[in-house]
């Protein structure tokens, strides 16, 4: 419809002549579209932001040395900047996130989707989605005060004050409702036909739900979990109150690790003179979580587009 | 659809009722129940540790002293108040206008099958869920540096709105969407402009539907304490903002600050601004839910 309506405001083939011109028309358009052009700027500045200094901090660092050697110590007298310990620590961190996520929140889905009776499905969906609005640095106080004192120390009496493991659980909490709830978009998408053929072939709930339901919104569900690793791999304030600002290459969780992002975030809150390579450093790091990032979002967005085409 | 359905030949005839479902199918049914019930049991167990632990604290001292690293027994958080409504006052008053046009742009005056619209969609998608510390890396090199704005209110009322546009959006395209055809080209068949139709008629509206979603995103501009880590807003402030270029601080990140304190007062203060700042956030959830509620109209 709206191309109709742009036709005809931009007085294509109108059969009734405009009577006088309207600039104010015309001009209003082109406020509009500045504001939606808003969006993409932001994006150039993002890149620009991230990439002029990285390349000067590159010009310095060799690239190799910054993404395959394993000492992260810009603060020592004798710096040295090889990434992997940071990726490290993200990955740990990120791995425990998912491997609670993914379970919880598929089968949040599925029990919302295919099981739970309409009325208590409007009482449970919002009250999920409440975990979602949740500021994560309540949820970073809550998995150092709470979680690592009285959940993970009586299990691990050895366990360090700032470790992966709190902030993983907290993390993988906190995409629950991620997960949970463009999971059960695509599953709602799945037309009941199918589910009826299941169910006059003899086959159960359980069945149909497995079988049917879920392969058939499998790219929309696939997407959702990228999603959810994509906002764990770059939330930070959970990992920079519980998971400790020690860059460490080990893949203990119950030890304290940096992530890309609290690396980020406790050199950005120091006060580093612009220009310094430790400054650059910041962005360097902003690049490569940019770029992965990126990457993931645009495999979610096209898996989303697709299970959209297949059903509507 | 090639799925294989394992029936067992001589299991009993599956009643319709679901009464005489097989064991694994009633076992599942609970593991999929308590899938569900971990999220909501950990929610209702974190609002009560912070509401039990920070109780002592929730008096007006709260909202009436200033933040002090000395005598933590009397510190407040009122600058982190103040604060964070001037951040929020300037994110608002940048991001809301660019948001509203921008979606209008795009569900009523865009061509949606061009290249263009397809390119800003993907785009806003992709904005949406660049981690929100990307978004302080492009305030201090863009607002605070290049721009030489400097570590204050107004810097972080810019880069937040950045941040919450792509939500802005999103949900005002909606709102725009679920108004009627007819409504415009009623409108259009009477000789009104497009833009008069827009102004006149479908955004009224849609006002319930982009207050919801302006809610929202507000809601969790407020909750962001990320990107203003690398804006200043760590620096000890015990003072109201005087302005958009005062220095400031704000109640994510006075909890922030708290929480790196070893001595346990101040985790105590922590989480009495915790509190604070959920009783905030669920109060506008709330009105949000209201007005979505109230004003749900049938067409």
């Amino acid at each position: 419809m709206s191309t109709a309506l742009a036709e005809s405001a931009a007085g294509g083939l109108n059969p009734l002549r405009q009577t006088r011109p309207r600039y104010g028309e015309k001009v209003i358009r082109v406020i509009l579209f500045a504001a939606a052009a808003v969006s993409i700027l932001t994006t150039f500045g993002i890149v620009i932001s991230v990439l002029i200094p990285s390349l000067e901090f590159f010009a310095e660092i060799p690239i190799t040395e910054f993404l395959f050697t394993t000492t992260w110590t810009p603060l020592f007298a004798n710096p040295q900047y090889g990434v992997l310990p940071l990726i490290m620590g993200t990955l740990v961190i990120t791995l425990i996130a998912v491997l609670i996520a993914i379970p919880l929140g598929l089968g949040s889905a599925i029990y919302l989707s295919e099981y739970a009776k309409p009325r208590a499905r409007k009482v449970l969906k919002p009250t999920l989605e409440v975990l979602a609005g949740i500021p994560t640095v309540v949820f970073g106080f809550f998995a150092l005060d709470f979680i690592t004192e009285f959940v993970l120390k009586p299990i691990f009496p050895g366990i360090q004050v700032f470790n992966a493991l709190s902030a993983g659980i907290v993390m993988g909490i906190m995409i629950i409702p991620t997960i949970a709830s463009l999971s059960e978009d695509a599953m709602a998408a799945v037309p009941g036909g199918l589910r009826d053929g299941a169910y006059a072939l003899g086959a159960t709930k359980r069945q149909t739900a497995l079988r049917v339901v879920v392969p058939a919104a499998l790219s929309g569900i696939v997407a959702a979990f990228v999603l959810g690793i994509s906002r764990a791999i770059g939330e930070t304030m959970i990992v920079t109150v519980a998971a400790g600002l020690q860059p460490n290459m080990t893949l203990n969780p119950l030890e304290g690790m940096q992530t890309m992002t609290s690396y980020i975030a406790a050199a950005g809150a120091g006060d580093v003179a612009t220009g310094s390579i430790e400054y650059k450093s910041i962005f360097a790091v902003g690049l490569l979580l940019f770029i992965i990032t990126f990457f993931m979002n645009m495999i979610s967005i096209r898996l989303v587009r697709k299970y959209r085409q297949a059903y509507q | 659809m090639t799925a294989t359905l394992d029936i067992a030949p001589d299991s009993a005839p599956v009643d319709l009722q679901g009464r005489g479902q097989p064991l694994v199918d009633k076992t599942f049914r609970w593991i999929l129940f308590l899938c569900l019930a971990v999220g909501i049991v950990f929610l209702a167990v974190l609002l009560a540790y912070v509401t039990i632990k920070g109780w002592p604290r929730l008096t007006p001292t709260l909202w009436e002293n200033m933040p002090s690293l000395r005598r933590p027994e009397q510190a407040g958080a009122q600058s982190a108040i103040t604060g964070t409504l001037w951040v929020i006052a300037f994110t608002a008053l940048f991001a809301l206008p660019i948001g509203f046009l921008g979606a209008v742009y795009m569900e009523e005056y865009a061509n949606p099958t061009s290249r263009f619209t397809r390119f800003v969609e993907i785009n806003i998608q992709n904005l949406a869920a660049v981690p929100s510390i990307v978004y302080g890396i492009l305030g201090l090199a863009i607002f605070a540096r290049a721009l030489a704005l400097g570590q204050t209110v107004i810097t972080a009322g810019l880069t937040l709105a950045l941040l919450v546009l792509p939500v802005i959006i999103v949900s005002t395209r909606e709102a725009l969407r679920a108004v009627p055809q007819n409504i415009r080209h009623g409108s259009l068949a009477l000789g009104a402009t497009l833009w008069q139709t827009t102004w006149r008629q479908t955004m009224p509206a849609a006002v319930p539907g982009m207050a919801t979603g302006t809610i929202l995103a507000l809601s969790r501009a407020i909750g962001e304490a990320a990107p203003l880590l690398l804006l200043g807003a760590v620096t000890f402030i015990s003072f109201n903002p005087t302005g958009p270029f005062s220095a400031y601080t704000t109640l994510p990140i006075q909890i922030f600050n708290w929480t790196k304190e070893s001595r346990e007062e101040f985790q105590i203060l922590a989480s009495a601004t915790i509190v604070l700042l959920l009783v905030i956030l669920l109060a506008m959830n709330a009105v949000a839910i209201l007005i979505r509620n109230r004003t749900q109209k049938r067409w």
